[in-house]
This record gives structure tokens, sequence and C-alpha cells, in this order.
């Protein structure tokens, strides 16, 4: 992880996006399994159409972990203090998800610089499907 | 309608151990890139004490139980009817593979928007590691949708 590249956040950069795959059945099963979520609406087409939907949906937290990504794919995770998310509309299959993260806002503490961060995710046709916060504290190293 | 009784409501609490298979397995599901998440020897060479847990990872702690839904169940709600409105982590320590995680849990808020078409409720989580240390606080809040 660059250092140097991290303190060079400014309010209003962006991270660089993250672009899903298109989501799928066979992603959804694999994270009911491997976060045991296995709420059948997300795997069980019969069970989500008895719940008034048209198929399947995404976890939220699925979709929480690939913007979860964007940012430490930049980030060292353990900088990551803070990681809000709100989930705005329903993630179906075969969207593909863009996910944004900007800095909104900093602050220079000592020897600590803490980013704050805007995060949308969105599909194709721009509709937003989380919206989130997180807060970054990044320890500056003494250069003299 | 749910019963602003509920509110302070406390669980029972929650062992769990997190294993490098399950770390994997979930570095998978949610296709991390970067071998921190996956590779011990590689998370070693970046100064991680093993496979290191991704974000979202504390998300699995809750499900680790017999029917992880009776809590919904034991408070008239049916699993169709929900949906996942928020989700909140506050990080204190990083979590890693070997790591005997406790989590304790309780019903946080309750109020409704829509005039009542919408419930929402929230449940408030603190996980400890085997050293007692308070590692993270999370806060998942569903949204009931009454037809």
């Amino acid at each position: 992880m660059n250092e140097n590249i991290i303190n060079q956040y400014q309010i209003g950069d962006r991270i660089p996006s993250l672009i899903t795959k298109p989501i799928s059945r066979s992603m959804l099963a694999l994270y009911a399994g491997a976060s045991g979520d296995h709420n059948p609406i997300h795997i069980d087409i019969d069970f989500a159409k008895k719940a008034g939907l048209s198929d399947v949906i995404a976890h939220g937290m699925l979709v929480m972990s690939f913007i979860g990504q964007a940012m430490t794919n930049i980030f060292p995770q353990e900088s990551i203090k803070k990681f809000d998310t709100k989930f705005i509309s329903m993630t179906n299959i075969n969207d593909i998800l863009t996910c944004e993260g900007k800095v909104i806002d900093l602050e220079l503490e000592d020897s600590l610089k803490r980013l704050f961060l805007n995060l949308l995710v969105i599909d194709e046709s721009g509709d937003k499907k989380l919206s989130g916060s997180a807060i970054i504290e990044l320890i500056l190293k003494d250069e003299k | 309608m749910l019963d602003q009784k509920l509110i302070g409501k406390t669980y029972p609490e929650i062992l769990f151990s997190v294993e490098k298979q399950r770390l994997k397995f979930f570095a998978k599901a949610t296709q991390q890139t970067d071998p921190i998440y996956f590779d011990e020897d590689f998370a070693k060479t970046k100064g991680h004490r093993s496979i290191l847990a991704p974000l979202t990872f504390l998300t699995t702690v809750g499900y680790e139980q017999e029917n992880p839904y009776q809590y919904l169940e034991d408070l008239g709600i049916p699993l169709g009817s929900i949906l996942h409105a928020k989700q909140e982590y506050t990080n204190y320590e990083p979590i890693y593979a070997g790591d005997q995680l406790r989590m304790k849990s309780k019903i946080g808020e309750i109020y409704e928007k829509k005039k009542g078409m919408l419930e929402f409720i929230s449940f408030l989580s603190y996980y400890k590691n085997q050293k007692n240390k308070l590692v993270a606080e999370s806060i998942s809040t569903l949204v009931l949708r009454n037809k």
C-alpha cells in the first residue's frame, strides 16, 4: 500500500470505482452459503414470488461487501473505522453495479488524517441501490 | 405493529470461531481479489497475523445458530416481509482467522414511516475477541413491509 497515494486524497476526490460482474443466481447461492444468510428470498424464486417480488433479489450485505472492496482496494482495511450503508432499492439478477466513493471532508489531527467518504452504488441505468458513508483514519508518517 | 416494549430486549450471547476455511469461502463469495483475505502466507508478508476477515464478515456471526431467523419468528415477523434497510459498522480491531468472537445483541429502536406501512427495527451488536477486547459494533436495521 502506497501511503503517499493515500495521503494525496483531498476533498472532492473520488476513489476508483469498482464495477461488479452481473449479479447471478449462483453468486447469490454462493453468498448464502458463505454468509449463513439462507433467507430464501435470495435463492428461491417461488418464495420470492410469494413475498410479492418478481424474482430473487441480491443480499444487501453482498452489495455492501462490494462497496467495501472499492475502499479496501485503496485504503488499508484497518484504517476504515466507520462503515455505514443504507439499502435504497433492491438489487436484481443481471444488475451490473458500479461502486463509487467520494471524499466529502477531511480533518488533520497531529499525525492523523481523517477522510469522510460518501458512498454510492448504482446499476447500469443509474438507479441507486445503496448509499453510505465511511470514516477512514490514516496515520501520517513523519518524513523528517 | 411491533411492540415498543421490545426495545432493549437482549439476546443470548453467540460464540463464533473465525475459521480459515470460512474466511476463504466468504472471500470467494464476495469476490475479494486481495490475497490478504484468502492466502495466509501472503497476509503474513503484509504484516497480518493470519487471513484477515473482510469488512462485512461479522454479518456471518449472527447466522451461526440452529435457526438464525428464530428471533424474527419470536417477534411475529414473517421472513418474506422484511428487507435489510441499513447496516452500520464501527471497527476497533482487525479480526483474523483463529480469533474467538462473542457477540451480544439487543433491540435498539422500533419506529414506523408512511403511516405504519413501513416499520423499522434495529439490532445493536457488540463483538469481543478472545482477549475480551471490543473489536466492533454493528447496527442492523430491518424494514417490515406491512400490507
